[in-house]
């Protein structure tokens, strides 16, 4: 049973990975990066005195923030850990043995995203103990934060996807690089520049009376930043609802729209593995 | 056991491969001789399932690499010309990752990885890392990981190729060693000429088609046609060189003064090398040896590079 599981690529590459120093002083980056910032936060909300209180409602606003820097992390880590993972294997010549052996393109693609997701998922996981810090303080229940690390989870493995895709398509790791972070940039930045633009039309149309609500609702729901937010604060959705008069609530439509990338992405990735081959079996 | 039939490679206007037609039984260890360039890659990895040809077939024991491309990866061990190891991973780790990868089950790996080391000299590096083994010996443990799943047939591209003279007599023992198992094995090398004692047959390509196939002896006589000789004598070069020039057959003739030598090309058949002999013997001529100068492999691989160049 185990052995019909058992992925070699997957395998391999958990134990590349954690043999190499590089991946203990990312994680140690990413921590030392949630630790300032906690420090930070506290020390500035006790004013430096030590002897300062600590309202739920700051709690809470430190959960916020944490929140949306944890993504901001996972989004700038992530196409480090899967841009690389077809096309290293092409730049060190490995890659044609690989697919010399019986293992399918399905196998290979989905190895080399689930080591990558493993890997982010560690991350996360090391971080808890220092979100949970907002549990001694109140004002956030475990539940809201479960469904915050399922849309990590899922924003993880859509940004993967993305990586593993590229750098399937392209031949160097650089480009493949710079290509997934250009995706992340569109789905981060753009989407949130395009939310405001749509807002601002709808506002201005609605002397004229133009329907640009649905576009203003479609980019905040598939832009992290926004999604996060909703789930931090329910009314931040409702508002988004009475302004673009879309009911559906975010989090579906990102679901959607990002199972959607994931699907898209991976199935592109496993066509073009074997490139040279008409069929790819 | 292999089969290829009008193989056809094209990348837009260039042909690599030109209707490529070969035929080879089970056992047998087939040298592939071109320049470089000349589409011996290409063959390798179509027949390797890395590579679609644009138009004809290749079947390996019957199964198709463009149809059955999965059934065919199950029959072949490729080593290709380039190939790269990862960093950090043990020896051993390395052949078990190819052998899963080959859906070969755990207790047999762990049988399977200390036989195969043994057979590529590399028992004693099982629990070093990889990439801090030399040059020949990353190669041999390229070769036992494509023997893993115990292929029928290896397709070895230049496997020699970058290895000092011992790394290529160790190279070459072990695939004579493969060879006594039964195996059939295509090798591409430009050190083909000390692989020629045990390459059954040999195939050249020159411009993307077969220009020649057989085995080694009547590929020297097809490409060659005419054979060189070296006369000795004790004195009298110009003599012997006059007496020379006057036979038909002659051309090229070289006078070696130092070590009182004359080479030529000779085109005649054996019976009118005979009568030349005895004519030789009549004159007074010092001439105390002759021989034919032997031609490898090596200079029939120039002849057909020199020809490549030319055109």
């Amino acid at each position: 049973m185990m052995e019909r599981f058992y992925n070699p690529v997957l395998v391999k590459e958990l134990k590349l990975r954690f043999r190499s120093f590089k991946s203990f002083s990312g994680l140690m980056f990413y921590l030392a990066v949630l630790c300032i910032f906690i420090a930070g936060f506290l020390l500035l909300t006790t004013e430096f005195t030590g002897r300062g209180f600590f309202r739920p409602e700051t709690s809470f606003m430190m959960f916020a923030v944490l929140t949306i820097l944890q993504m901001a992390l996972v989004l700038f880590i992530t196409p480090s850990l899967t841009a690389g993972a077809i096309s290293s294997e092409r730049e060190k010549q490995t890659l044609n043995i690989l697919l010399t052996t019986t293992q399918s393109s399905t196998q290979i693609v989905i190895g080399k995203l689930l080591s990558s997701v493993a890997f982010l998922v560690l991350m996360l996981v090391a971080g808890l103990p220092l979100y949970s810090l907002v549990f001694l303080f109140g004002g956030v229940s475990p539940s809201q934060l479960i469904s915050i690390f399922l849309f990590y989870l899922v924003t993880v493995v859509a940004i993967g996807s993305i990586g593993v895709m590229f750098s399937t398509i392209t031949k160097r790791t650089i480009v493949a690089m710079i290509a997934t972070y250009g995706s992340i940039i569109f789905l981060g930045g753009i989407t949130a520049f395009f939310f405001f633009l749509t807002m601002a039309f709808h506002q201005m149309g609605n002397a004229i009376g133009t329907g640009a609500s649905f576009m203003t609702y479609f980019w905040a729901s598939i832009n992290p930043g926004a999604l996060m937010l909703t789930l931090i604060s329910p009314e931040m959705g409702d508002a988004l609802a009475e302004l673009s008069g879309v009911e559906l609530p975010v989090w579906i439509t990102y679901l959607i729209a990002y199972v959607f990338i994931i699907v898209l992405c991976l199935t592109i990735a496993i066509k073009k593995l074997r490139a040279n081959m008409k069929s790819n079996r | 056991m292999i089969e290829i039939r009008d193989l056809t490679k094209r990348y837009g206007s260039f042909t690599a491969l030109d209707h490529l037609n070969l035929s080879l039984e089970e056992g047998v260890v087939f040298g592939f001789v071109g320049a470089n360039g000349a589409g011996k890659s290409t063959t390798f990895s179509i027949l390797a399932t890395l590579l679609s040809p644009t138009s004809g077939d290749a079947l390996i024991n019957g199964k198709s690499v463009v149809k059955e491309p999965k059934e065919v990866r199950k029959q072949i061990g490729y080593m290709p010309d380039f190939f790269g190891v990862y960093d950090q991973l043990k020896v051993d780790e390395y052949l078990d990752f190819y052998g899963a990868s080959y859906g070969i089950q755990l207790a047999e790996r762990q049988v399977l990885i200390p036989q195969l080391l043994e057979l590529v000299n590399l028992t004693s590096k099982r629990y070093e890392y990889v990439d801090l083994l030399s040059r020949g010996m990353k190669q041999r443990l390229c070769l036992a990981r494509a023997l893993i799943h115990d292929p029928k047939v290896l397709i070895l591209d230049e496997p020699a190729s970058g290895l000092d003279p011992r790394a290529r007599v160790e190279m070459r023992d072990i695939l004579r060693n493969l060879k006594s198992m039964g195996k059939t094995i295509l090798i591409s090398s430009h050190i083909l000429p000390e692989l020629a004692e045990m390459c059954d047959e040999i195939g050249v390509i020159d411009n993307g088609k077969l220009i020649a196939h057989g085995n080694v002896a009547a590929i020297q006589a097809q490409l060659q046609g005419e054979k060189r000789i070296v006369l000795k004598v004790t004195d009298q070069l110009d003599a012997v060189r006059a007496f020379l020039e006057e036979d038909p057959h002659i051309s090229s003739i070289d006078v070696i003064e130092n070590r009182l030598e004359l080479a030529f090309n000779y085109r005649g058949t054996d019976a009118e090398q005979v009568a030349l002999l005895k004519k030789a013997m009549l004159t007074d001529l010092p001439i105390y040896a002759l021989s034919e100068e032997e031609k490898d492999l090596e200079d029939v691989f120039m002849a057909i590079t020199k020809g490549a160049d030319n055109q």
